[in-house]
């Protein structure tokens, strides 16, 4: 059922006076955007476990793949901070069309153009950025998820090409992919990142069904038996599991940003639905434990937006490290679960249903709590950064 | 053709109001601001599909402080190519006209939206048509332009009245004229090279002064009875709202 977007933005803080009329100009651009092309659509495409492909084209129109990069390289030459708030905005629509636009610009476009060749750039990244092309971004596999060094994925030189043998599993739009950018061992046991296009002999990308969450986003496998590769078609500016790493660190970015636009979203719906909903003669808002809920939501989100902004002035310097990045998506996804919890429980009964927004929210955020590192693993880095001492090996 | 919008800063819908100092002015803290959807939506996106198809540049023309130049730079991001910023607080409807007046000779078209969304004035193109000794249509809902000829729809009771009139004229724009467009992040990027050009207010002496402004009274509990109790809500409507 389509619903009325209600939606008013709230920032407790005054933390708008932090922001550049850039910033402020992207974030109403995409509100207005998510308003118009997303939230009439979104629940019926939700439960039909179905995405909304034509979105993706909106998407490039708008501006949301690659925000961040030049904009001779199909981006749209704007900060870290206007990134984040683009994601932000369109996570208050759906997690599921935030991580379209994250797997695109920032697991795609991104290590195109800091790894790849001028050739690589000039030949993917406008068409990546106009939405001509789909990008999917291949590192987890079936067996290798939090590891990712323990990669099977494999290329062997043969003469002018690879032959790439191997599969990965969770790549959020693979099916619907034109490009895969792979993470693969060669034969020394090094990361290299391989440009796989669709229709390569030997490569496909078979859907998984039956998710409960991210239902209006596509997420399949890549499955590759030896898939000839062409030489031009590795990156050829990285070596090693930090290539992989700082993309993972670019889309955690996102993510630590556009969490609050989930969380924003259910507190807005619980909060105007608190005012409405009358039970023994007066709204519940007006009851003490409502209003705790209510109270400690808004602090979480200030506390979240405070995070996210110091994390982007942090990256316009080129200093947010990747621990810090951790921290912020950990902190950030976990709060608006918890939020979408609280919120779904404030709206009684209607909170299970698609008229409201929050459950919905609440199983795409456990999606969010566990792709691009784990819950875990986020503390796990935070802890090693505190402490020196690693809990991983 | 030169085209000039006249583009307002106005809270946002959802916006609480208050007034400050006695009543006599609008408290704009905490309040988040739009540019005015009439102006927006329907006189600037027209002025620029004008412009993809018949050439020209669009100017958008705004009276009020640097902070302002938000909403300014909101429409060079959808497609306008130059701003004027009247650097000058809007006082009154009569003082705003006479600053635009001021910045619009040369103009083939000049729009308003029909009316600001937060005082509702409605007063600001005819008083420009006015200084400019020019004509004015009201409450537009279509406009084409062919040559120095304009054909202009409105809406009026019952129907719609189509005139024909040479430019250049003054309009103001309603629901039906365009649709609404969204900028881009290339528009809004590319909004900071567009020139901004800030002028200084030409002397006006402005006879109105507000005297004070009231609130509409607080909605009342709105009270739920049930379908089966149609006796309660016959009492309640001769009781107390007295209406039957």
């Amino acid at each position: 059922m389509a619903r009325t977007d209600r939606y008013e933005h709230h920032d407790y803080y005054g933390i708008d006076e932090l922001l550049s009329d850039d910033h402020k100009l992207a974030r109403e651009a995409v509100q207005a955007w998510v308003k118009k092309e997303v939230s009439p659509i979104i629940e019926d495409y939700s439960n039909r476990s179905e995405c909304p492909h034509h979105l993706f084209k909106g998407l490039a129109e708008i501006g949301a793949f690659g925000p961040s990069l030049p904009v001779e390289y199909g981006g749209g030459g704007m900060d870290e901070i206007a990134y984040g708030v683009i994601m932000q905005e369109l996570e208050r629509g759906d997690s599921g069309v935030r991580s379209m636009a994250s797997v695109q610009g920032s697991l795609v476009m991104y290590p195109i153009y800091r790894f790849g060749s001028e050739e690589q750039k000039r030949k993917y990244l406008p068409k990546l950025g106009s939405g001509e092309y789909i990008g999917c971004f291949g590192l987890t596999e079936p067996d290798h998820g939090s590891n990712p060094n323990g990669m099977i994925t494999n290329i062997k030189e043969d003469g002018d090409s690879y032959i790439l043998n191997g599969a990965k599993m969770w790549i959020t739009n693979s099916p619907v992919a034109d490009v895969a950018v792979v993470w693969a061992k060669d034969e020394e046991g090094i990361v290299r990142g391989v440009i796989v296009e669709k229709g390569m002999p030997g490569f496909s990308a078979p859907e998984i069904h039956g998710k409960w969450s991210l239902r209006a986003s596509i997420t399949g496998e890549l499955v590759f038996e030896d898939v000839r590769v062409p030489k031009e078609n590795i990156l050829p500016n990285v070596a090693g599991l930090k290539g992989p790493l700082s993309c993972l660190s670019k889309a955690r970015y996102g993510i630590a940003w556009g969490a609050i636009g989930a969380a924003l979203d259910c507190y807005d719906s619980a909060l105007r639905y608190s005012k409405e909903r009358i039970q023994f003669g007066k709204p519940i808002g007006q009851f003490q434990l409502t209003q705790k809920k209510l109270a400690e939501m808004i602090t979480e989100i200030t506390k979240a937006q405070l995070l996210a902004w110091r994390l982007g002035t942090l990256a316009n310097k080129g200093e947010a490290s990747p621990a810090q990045i951790s921290m912020a998506k950990r902190n950030n996804v976990h709060m608006a679960l918890e939020i979408a919890r609280e919120a779904r429980q404030i709206h009684g009964g209607m909170g299970i249903t698609n008229e409201y927004p929050c459950m919905r929210h609440m199983m795409n955020l456990e999606t969010v709590l566990t792709y691009e590192g784990t819950h875990d693993i986020h503390l796990l880095i935070t802890g090693l950064d505190v402490t020196g001492l690693n809990a991983f090996g | 053709m030169k085209q000039l919008v006249c583009i307002s800063k106005t809270p946002e819908t959802t916006a609480k109001i208050n007034f400050k100092d006695g009543n006599t002015a609008f408290d704009e803290s905490g309040v988040q601001f739009i540019m005015n959807p009439y102006d927006e939506w329907y006189a600037l996106v027209r002025a620029i599909e004008l412009k993809e198809s018949l050439g020209g540049t669009v100017t958008v023309i705004n009276v009020g402080p640097a902070s302002n130049d938000v909403v300014i730079r909101k429409a060079l991001a959808i497609g306008a190519d130059e701003g004027i910023r009247v650097d000058a607080e809007p006082k009154s409807a009569l003082y705003v006209a006479k600053q635009i007046a001021a910045n619009a000779e040369g103009f083939d078209l000049v729009y308003c939206g029909k009316e600001t969304i937060d005082y509702n004035g409605s007063e600001v193109g005819a008083m420009v048509a006015e200084y400019l000794d020019q004509p004015f249509v009201s409450f537009a809902t279509k406009l084409e332009v062919e040559g120095n000829s304009a054909t202009v729809t409105r809406d009026i009771e019952g129907g719609s009245e189509i005139s024909k009139i040479d430019t250049p004229f003054v309009l103001s724009a309603a629901k039906g004229m365009a649709e609404q467009r969204i900028p881009n992040m290339r528009g809004i990027m590319m909004a900071k090279k567009k020139p901004l050009n800030v002028v200084e207010p030409v002397g006006f002496d402005d006879k109105v002064v507000v005297s004070s402004f009231t609130l509409p009274d607080a909605k009342t509990e709105c009270k739920m009875i049930d379908p089966e109790n149609m006796d309660e809500l016959v009492r309640l409507l001769q009781e107390e709202a007295k209406v039957l």
